[in-house]
């Protein structure tokens, strides 16, 4: 019985040895808590997770040698061997931050990425460019609403902090799209060539970008391809301006698909129903022909697109030197896109990609004077003899891009690669030809360095040699990114850019240089889930730009400046199924250069602009509304004469332009929308441009004598666009109703 | 004597015999009692972190790693504020660690809600990704094992939130979720085995008459 009693005794005393506090705090190796990381003994129930101040409490009945381990989200299990012997044992844990992809910091200076989300810098998604207001799903409208970007009506391309359109470059896989735009009449912005639909994510740079794309002054707009369509699919779409089929086939496995679309486009009809301010007598008429194949490799993806485009249009205007006269422009164009991306994962860290691309265009154009009559007038001396001419342009460019990737560890990585860009151009201007070949050859190296998962480094560095200019140029790029609270970033960018002035500088034999520019950008995001505001200052230097001496003397004595600030706003949370985004630019730029007699305001750029874009849709009437409103300020117009006597160019007359304002409307009406999984898919789409009729002048041309002067304004007051899609196989619909639940 | 030894063997817990599955059961029961009480997504964090350390000590047993991914899932639902990828990246490796140890349709209704409500985040954009995967599961599960209530349950639901238009629809629904209240009915819930919806089932169906 006395045995017994001590038994229990010792048992019991066992027991309330057993039960045992163990506290602490996890903090991180900077001090700050880790809050819900998960704390328990090995092999035991006991554990519990930290609190809000990274405290912890349990209690335990296990004792002696243990093995606490902690563990959390996107930190590095610690395991602690502890010897658990008092009523209270105390264990403070120390986490290290994992190196992360998801979680790092990414540079945003200058960039604005549109697509999957994956990136820290991901504005806008692929939907929103296909649907912005008015924008009729153009790749380079959409961009347009985007800061640093300007509205500028009378010519295509994007036309970027004080840069002018060529300035700005596209790349499709990594390779350069030498003509991204279709071929037109002057003083009519042409679209892009690309259907929004083809790529997985658009990055829109106004700036500061890395060393692996060269030859762009100002911006470069860096579009990726879906690398494999979800789906077998068919479809046409039919509206009053166009024609189009196509077929996508994916194989079982997902492994390989092609697909070919034809589109055809001719306005004839459209023109006849809204009266355009020129007379076409050959309306724009366009074949699109789009093919492309896709292999998955073992670790990797093939990719080949290819696009085969024929155009042609002819329109009289009336003569600006005379009373009566007309000016007629013709122009047919045939383009040849090809494009070869081979992307590979070796294994260990290592990456490859190889970019191919080919590229064919041909322009022929034609400018003659007519009598009211439709006869044709050869006028001796200027400006009539410039008049009448023929254009026949041939460009081919051959890229070839290979780069080699190699990760150090989770984060940090390395590359390396090289480009070589083989043009040729070969125009034919009234029987003259002024043949050019060039070689561009560049080397680039870029590394990402992470100290850890918020503070980023990236610098990189490119060399280029073009055999034309008999030239080399060395361009280094820095960008910093340092995140707080994954919430706000603070990013920097610095770098050098060249690119080869125009061909139609070079044409001339002429010694010219690289022209250079010089990017500052200072950046500050903040992003929550649904809402992110930005506001960017920059800076940018531009040197060595083209100067015209006489009227076919060039040199590189130009230069400029453009600086300001820029913000960005988008909110798809404060109210249900409404998202809208604003941007705000501020652009103080002057040039000297071309035919400017001293450094001013050139006429592309406005000091304020302002986007705001809007989408709802409405469940019950299945229709979304999209609205784009777009503002800027007056732009600057030049006459610039040369001066004989002086040998100098003066500004004979100056001024500005009424405010730029347009309201883009579209609506997307979803009638088929039968049950989520219906075969059939359709989507009528109807938009209409400048709702409000504002009286839209871009710029103004001069007559010879500088006594007449007429404005530059877009062909119609208003763009209409009515279609109808129809798909088969894949269904958006549910997209669409689950982007409303 | 003989019984104040064997009483005493009771009460030190004899932890070696037959305490481990006592010990299973009633850790389980407890949590699931504070599981059916949780309000906050501490609560739930909490309650996911208690299942997970019972599913690291037993090792074989596919339940706590269930319940450990029900409540990130709950979280999930409770919380708009909650980061909803973080959320369902460590919810799907708890749902993987189950159905490693137990292939079986039940644990197909969680991949199926984290899926969810990673779609909802922005549904435009992630509906190719996150809607496909969910309704993959939701396909899976109940080609596993078609009376299964809580699937059926979830089917109902997604038909009735979906309007008539667009395919889906309260009668549609309804019918999917008398089904799923029939076979609520019929289940022989075993002990500590997922038995959740059946009350709201039969609500909705209420609301929908």
């Amino acid at each position: 019985m006395k045995q017994l009693f001590t038994l229990l005794t010792l048992l019991v005393f066992k027991v309330s040895l057993s039960q045992t506090t163990i506290d602490g705090k996890i903090s991180d190796t900077k001090g700050r808590p880790v809050i819900a990381a998960s704390v328990n003994i090995k092999g035991s129930y006991d554990g519990t997770i930290s609190d809000s101040s990274g405290n912890y409490s349990f209690e335990t009945f296990e004792t002696g040698k243990q093995i606490i381990v902690v563990t959390s989200v996107g930190y590095n299990t610690v395991e602690t061997e502890v010897v658990i012997a008092n009523k209270r044992t105390t264990v403070n844990v120390i986490l290290k931050e994992k190196r992360n992809e998801l979680q790092a910091v990414v540079v945003t200076a200058g960039a604005f990425a549109a697509g999957d989300g994956k990136r820290a810098s991901t504005v806008l998604n692929t939907l929103d460019i296909l649907t912005v207001g008015g924008g009729n799903a153009d790749i380079t409208t959409a961009v347009k609403t985007l800061p640093g970007a300007q509205q500028v009506g009378e010519s295509e391309g994007l036309f970027v902090r004080g840069g002018e359109g060529y300035e700005t470059k596209q790349f499709i896989d990594g390779t350069m799209v030498d003509h991204p735009y279709f071929s037109g009449s002057p003083n009519v912005a042409t679209r892009g060539r690309f259907n929004p639909a083809l790529f997985r994510e658009t990055v829109f740079a106004a700036g500061g970008y890395s060393a692996l794309y060269g030859q762009a002054l100002s911006s470069a707009l860096i579009l990726e391809t879906v690398d494999m369509p979800e789906k077998t699919e068919a479809s046409i779409g039919v509206s009053p301006l166009f024609l189009s089929a196509g077929y996508q086939s994916v194989s079982r496995k997902k492994n390989f698909s092609w697909g070919m679309h034809y589109a055809y486009t001719n306005v004839k009809l459209y023109f006849e129903l809204v009266k355009q301010r020129q007379e076409y007598f050959q309306s724009p008429e366009f074949h699109n022909l789009e093919t492309n194949f896709r292999w998955r490799t073992k670790n990797g993806i093939i990719k080949f697109y290819s696009l085969l485009g024929k155009s042609k249009l002819g329109v009289k205007d009336p003569d600006i030197d005379s009373l009566d006269l007309k000016n007629v422009f013709a122009i047919e164009n045939f383009n040849w896109y090809n494009n070869i991306s081979w992307r590979e994962n070796w294994g260990g860290g290592w990456k490859t990609s190889l970019g191919l691309g080919f590229s064919y265009n041909s322009d022929r154009m034609s400018g003659a004077l007519e009598t009211p009559q439709g006869n044709k007038v050869l006028l001796p001396g200027m400006p009539w003899e410039s008049k009448n001419f023929t254009l026949d342009k041939t460009e081919t460019l051959v890229q070839i891009k290979p780069v080699i990737e190699k990760k150090l560890d989770a984060l940090n990585v390395f590359r390396l690669g090289g480009e070589l860009w083989i043009a040729s151009d070969k125009p034919v201007f009234n029987d003259s030809a002024y043949p050019l070949r060039d070689h561009l050859a560049a080397a680039f190296a870029e590394t990402d360095i992470y100290l850890n998962n918020d503070i980023a480094l990236k610098i990189g560095g490119r060399y280029e040699y073009s055999s034309l200019l008999k030239k080399g140029n060395v361009a280094p790029r820095v960008a910093l990114a340092w995140q707080f609270n994954k919430v706000h970033q603070l990013s920097a960018a610095y770098g050098i850019f060249y690119q080869k002035p125009e061909n139609k500088y070079l044409y001339f034999r002429q010694p010219l240089a690289f022209m250079k520019s010089t990017h500052y950008i200072l950046n500050y995001q903040r992003k929550l889930a649904g809402r992110i505001a930005r506001i960017e200052a920059f800076y940018k230097q531009y040197n060595h730009l083209i100067r015209q001496t006489n009227f076919t003397g060039y040199n590189n004595g130009g230069d400029g400046y453009a600086q300001g600030v820029e913000l960005f706003w988008r909110d798809k949370k404060s109210v249900r199924n409404f998202d809208y985004w604003i941007s705000y630019s501020y652009l103080d730029t002057k040039r000297d250069y071309l035919n400017f007699p001293y450094s001013i305001h050139p006429n592309f750029a406005a000091a304020h602009t302002l986007s705001v874009v809007l989408k709802r849709f409405f469940l019950p009437i299945k229709t979304g509304f999209n609205f784009t409103y777009s503002f800027a300020t007056g732009r600057p117009y030049y006459d610039i004469r040369y001066n004989t006597a002086t040998a100098q160019y003066d500004i004979a007359d100056e001024g500005r332009t009424t405010p730029f304002s347009n309201l883009g409307f579209s609506l997307n009406y979803v009638p088929s929308a039968g049950n989520p999984k219906a075969k059939t898919f359709l989507v009528l789409v109807a938009s209409v441009s400048n709702v409000l009729g504002h009286d839209q002048v871009y710029n103004y041309q001069y007559s010879y004598n500088g006594k007449y002067r007429e404005p530059i304004k877009p062909p119609a007051p208003r763009f209409f666009f009515i279609g109808l899609f129809v798909n088969w196989g894949i269904d958006r619909t549910q997209e669409i109703i689950d982007s409303n639940l | 004597m003989i019984r104040s030894l064997l009483l005493m063997m009771l009460l030190t817990g004899a932890t070696a015999s037959f305490g481990q599955s006592e010990k299973y059961n009633d850790a389980m029961t407890n949590y699931l009692q504070q599981l059916s009480d949780a309000k906050t997504t501490q609560d739930y964090q909490k309650l996911s972190a208690a299942f997970e350390r019972v599913a690291t000590a037993e090792k074989t047993l596919w339940l706590p790693y269930y319940y450990a991914a029900y409540s990130l899932a709950m979280a999930g639902w409770t919380d708009a504020n909650l980061d909803k990828d973080a959320n369902a990246k460590k919810g799907k490796a708890l749902v993987a660690a189950a159905l490693a140890l137990s292939d079986n349709a039940e644990i197909y209704a969680l991949t199926y809600m984290f899926a969810t409500q990673q779609m909802l985040v922005d549904p435009p954009s992630r509906y190719m990704t996150f809607g496909q995967e969910a309704a993959a599961a939701l396909e899976k599960g109940l080609k596993m094992q078609p009376d299964n209530p809580r699937l059926n349950y979830l089917k109902g639901m997604a038909l009735v939130n979906t309007p008539e238009a667009f395919g889906g629809g309260k009668q549609k629904g309804k019918l999917v979720l008398e089904a799923a209240v029939k076979f609520y009915e019929a289940e022989e819930v075993k002990p500590l085995h997922p038995s959740w919806g059946k009350q709201q089932a039969v609500e909705a169906l209420n609301k929908i008459e």
